[in-house]
């Protein structure tokens, strides 16, 4: 089944900024209680944009979601010390948002993640920053796993985030990142593919429909879960519809069950 | 007399192969290679930029124009005459320490060249003291720091910071962009301009250097 991590819950984001500094529980509340009843199964929790408040505005998110929340939290942020203190504070086994291949990166996440039962986002990113080729994704992929696997997380606990890029400044992104998911899901079968999608869309008008469309085609090499708004509901119907086509809906369940829900309408 | 003008249209409807032609007819017309180059493609791209800024041409049209640009640029360069460089303003351009994205940047890079100035693009994860050096090196009077990360924009502050404590803020103008930069952050670092995109960019750089 297709796994959405709900992005609405970043400080980055105008109203979710404000609703932190005035302690604003009932909109965070509200917010993912919307993001549920789209269908998220992960929400994603970012308190990084107050720069100097990541700490406590973590924690209070975390205070504030964690009783209302349904499904695990995606702990969003490159600082161990905030995922230490937010990985002790909830229930259900988290999601972590994120390691990649970047020399402080890496070395500042393999001793926070060593031992823990968690899932983890992994960035196919290094030093030498975006990836060039799919050979180069895969190549980075590789490595994100077999470095996961040797601390003890195993490779269905893995999320590979390819990273996709523009289309905009180079027509080969789209199949570039294509490419490279399908090598990585007959390389690991066990392992997710995630990350977001909009990228794939800067700097085109429209991007909607870029967005949604683009799922769709990465959902057939093998992507089986986005960090997205799950409160865009074309975006959602157009999941829900794709995963109904590549035989993950038996009897096209959930896809009914859409549209009885007026989720998904043509 | 070259019909400037039909050199702009063409450069503005991405017409590559129209551009070459007309550039090449209006050199064999013994029209000065600086009047080509100012009047008609560093003046198209003006539109183009604007035109990008206002939403009505895209990332993809605007990479075609400054290729087309780039290519009859070639073309005249050895045309030129002594002290009619195809450089302008000097430009310092990087990504911040810590901070690896390239892509918004480059296009500010390429619409700054398309503008006539002489753009210096140090690359990505650069350092204050790197950039305080450049400014030196090149004799920058543009400064422009990328960062797309909310992770890595207090080293844009620190980057503002290394260049006034360098002595040399006076010589410079900043110029801050990417993703999660707005005007409140500039304005609260001390830089000089922020620009939301790259038409808009190339367009303040004009500005600060006119």
């Amino acid at each position: 089944m297709f796994e959405v991590i709900g992005e609405r819950i970043n400080t980055s984001r105008k109203l979710v900024q404000a609703a932190v500094a005035e302690r604003d529980a009932e909109y965070i509340i509200n917010d993912v209680k919307k993001q549920l009843e789209a269908g998220a199964n992960f929400i994603d929790v970012n308190a990084g944009a107050r720069i100097g408040h990541e700490t406590e505005d973590m924690k209070w998110l975390l205070d504030t979601i964690q009783p209302i929340s349904t499904v695990p939290l995606t702990l969003d942020s490159p600082d161990p010390a905030v995922l230490e203190m937010a990985f002790a504070m909830v229930e259900k086994t988290p999601m972590i948002n994120s390691i990649s291949l970047e020399k402080d990166r890496f070395e500042a996440m393999i001793p926070f993640l060593t031992g823990k039962e968690c899932k983890v986002i992994a960035l196919c990113m290094d030093d030498n920053g975006m990836p060039e080729s799919a050979d180069d994704i895969v190549a980075r992929a590789t490595t994100l796993v077999e470095e996961l696997n040797k601390i003890g997380i195993p490779t269905n606990a893995i999320y590979i985030d390819p990273l996709v890029q523009p289309i905009s400044t180079d027509s080969n992104k789209g199949v570039m990142v294509l490419d490279a998911v399908r090598a990585i899901k007959a390389k690991y079968p066990e392992v997710h593919i995630t990350g977001g999608l909009s990228n794939i869309s800067y700097g085109l008008p429209q991007r909607h429909v870029i967005n949604r469309t683009f799922v769709t085609l990465m959902m057939d090499a093998g992507m089986d879960s986005a960090i997205i708004d799950p409160l865009d509901a074309k975006i959602m119907a157009s999941i829900k519809t794709a995963d109904m086509l590549l035989g993950n809906d038996q009897f096209c369940g959930n896809y009914l069950k859409g549209v009885r829900s007026g989720a998904i309408v043509s | 007399m070259a019909d400037f003008n039909a050199i702009i249209e063409a450069l503005v409807a991405c017409d590559t192969d129209k551009v070459t032609q007309l550039v090449d007819a209006a050199i064999a017309e013994k029209v000065p290679a600086t009047d080509i180059l100012n009047q008609g493609l560093i003046a198209g791209m003006d539109i183009v930029g604007e035109k990008m800024e206002n939403g009505d041409m895209f990332i993809p049209e605007v990479l075609m124009a400054a290729q087309a640009m780039g290519s009859c640029v070639e073309t005249l360069k050895p045309l030129l005459g002594e002290g009619e460089s195809t450089e302008g303003a000097s430009v310092i351009i990087g990504t911040v320490k810590g901070d690896l994205h390239d892509i918004g940047k480059n296009l500010v890079s390429m619409m700054m060249e398309s503008a006539g100035m002489a753009v210096h693009n140090l690359g990505v994860d650069i350092a204050p003291e790197d950039f305080v050096a450049e400014i030196k090196s090149k004799n920058a009077q543009i400064v422009c720091l990328s960062a797309l990360l909310t992770t890595t924009m207090p080293m844009m502050k620190q980057t503002v910071d290394a260049i006034v404590e360098s002595g040399l803020r006076d010589q410079v103008k900043i110029m801050v962009g990417g993703a999660p930069v707005t005007q409140a952050f500039c304005d609260e670092i001390g830089a000089d301009g922020f620009a939301p995109d790259a038409g808009s960019a190339a367009k303040m750089a004009k500005s600060f250097v006119a």
